[in-house]
């Protein structure tokens, strides 16, 4: 009995479920935009790097290789904290939104740019020669295999991220483990952290599962 | 028709092409053959501008292929349908969306339009039943009369075929060829380069003979196989057919 107890007080579950439930919606809309706004971004930027102009693909390469290499939390602390000594102040969410969503464009780009390579110089022949511009052979041809290549990985870094909207907990976005430490630590009961568990079960494991459907329907022979 | 004059080409330093010319006559079917690395395929390839000329130039119908630019090179490539060694059909595409690409994309022609125009090339082709298939899972023979049939769409004048049995299996080649030789019987003007003699002595109007980088020899097929002047062409006609020399 200390067990359920400990992580399953009904009690507790029933003073704290609304807090936690308008947190799961935030936690939702903040990783829909991220996850949106990441992989538009990411697919934009790949899509500019075929072009083949340095002064384009240079600053793409090291977004890309700098989004990748920084702990996306040092870089919140950074924009929350130290941002407003220039003068730009950003709220929790804000901060969340764009480094957590340029964290995953810069990933979202070279998984992107993997699946472009890997298009055979044929496929973008067969294009050209059949008088189709570079930018609908890049449209119609190499960008629809370029993404379902990357889909598995695509999903597994979409959902790497959004986990990380816990992250928004430091700097006071009311997220899913924000609300639910601090209801913690006000009852001194376990259970709001297993009810956070659970809400993120019940977000990510449908996705996780749908991840599965999606990879299975597009692996086709190529 | 099609007119290659003073043709050269550089990689770097290497140069591949030189002082080509060729003139293909409406209806007419060219034969190119030569040995590897002569300069064939970099020859076809610089006709639609995949490669671009070093200098020299072609001409479509008395049109400068080789001053054209950007969209207008984009119309050019319209006129001249090209076939690959290795098919490059469009793997995400079914059988009929990528016969109707580049005709809605590119003709602008209206969705209802392009379709019939594809069903009617493939059927053309013999493949009209594979309609909706998916190109992986097609033959190679199939595939390559789907990636004709895919340019044919498009009303090309000239057609240029690059090695279109090379990469099939010795079995698939000939419904290949007898598509090929269906398209010249209907009159379309065909440059083909190919190792397929027997096809080029029962169907080719002229064969030009390149080594490299240079045309060496050109005349009817009987010339060609049957008294060839050079010392080059003999040589590569009896590797060709050791049994025979
Ligand atoms: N993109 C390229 N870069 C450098 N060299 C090339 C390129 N394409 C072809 N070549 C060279 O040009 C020569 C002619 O090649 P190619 O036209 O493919 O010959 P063929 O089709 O007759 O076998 C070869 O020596 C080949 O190595
Ligand atoms: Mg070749």
């Amino acid at each position: 009995m200390r067990f359920l107890d400990t992580f399953f007080d009904g009690a507790v579950m029933a003073k704290y479920l609304p807090d936690l439930l308008s947190a799961i919606v935030t936690t939702l809309w903040l990783s829909a935009i991220i996850v949106v706004g990441g992989l538009a971004l990411g697919l934009v930027l790949a899509c500019l790097r075929t072009l083949g102009r340095w002064y384009l693909t240079l600053p793409i390469v090291a977004f890309a290789d700098i989004g990748r290499a920084l702990p996306p939390l040092v870089v919140i602390l950074i924009f929350y904290f130290g941002l407003p000594g220039l003068g730009i102040s950003l709220s929790g969410p804000m901060v969340l939104i764009l480094v957590l969503g340029g964290v995953l464009a810069a990933f979202a780009e070279e998984i992107f740019w993997a699946g472009l390579t890997s298009v055979s110089k044929g496929q973008w022949e067969a294009g050209r020669a059949t008088g189709l511009s570079f930018a609908q052979t890049l449209f119609e041809i190499a960008l629809p295999q370029a993404i379902r290549m990357g889909i598995p990985p695509l999903v597994n870094r979409a959902l790497a991220i959004t986990k990380m909207t816990a992250l928004g907990s430091v700097i006071g976005v009311k997220e899913i483990l924000a609300v639910s430490s601090s209801a913690q630590s006000f009852s001194g009961s376990a259970t709001p952290l297993t009810m956070a568990a659970l809400a993120y079960l019940a977000i990510f494991l449908p996705v996780v599962i749908l991840s599965r459907l999606l990879e299975r329907r597009y692996a086709w022979a190529v | 028709m099609l007119e290659i004059n003073q043709l050269e080409k550089s990689f770097g330093d290497t140069q591949v092409l030189t002082s080509i010319d060729l003139s293909v006559k409406p209806g007419e079917l060219v034969f190119v053959i030569g040995p590897s690395g002569s300069g064939k395929s970099t020859m076809l390839r610089c006709c639609n501008r995949l490669e671009e000329p070093t200098s020299g130039s072609i001409l479509l119908d008395g049109e400068h292929v080789t001053a054209c630019h950007g969209a207008a090179l984009d119309k050019m490539r319209l006129k001249i349908g090209m076939v690959f060694q290795g098919f490059h059909l469009y793997p995400h595409k079914s059988v009929l969306a990528n016969v109707m690409l580049a005709q809605v994309k590119a003709l602008k022609r209206s969705k209802p339009e392009a379709k019939a125009r594809a069903m009617e090339m493939l059927e053309h082709v013999g493949l009209a039943h594979k309609a909706d298939a998916m190109p992986s899972e097609l033959s190679g023979g199939q595939q390559q009369r789907v990636a004709i049939a895919r340019a044919l769409a498009l009303d090309p004048k000239v057609m240029l075929f690059d090695e279109p049995t090379s990469a099939l299996d010795p079995e698939l080649v000939g419904s290949v060829l007898k598509v090929m030789k269906q398209l010249r019987d209907e009159g379309m003007t065909m440059v083909v380069v190919s190792h397929e003699m027997d096809f080029a002595r029962e169907a080719a109007d002229r064969v030009v003979f390149m080594d490299g980088g240079v045309v060496v020899e050109a005349g009817t097929p009987e010339e060609i196989f049957g008294s060839p002047k050079s010392e080059r062409l003999r040589a590569f006609l009896s590797r060709l057919h050791p049994s025979d020399a």
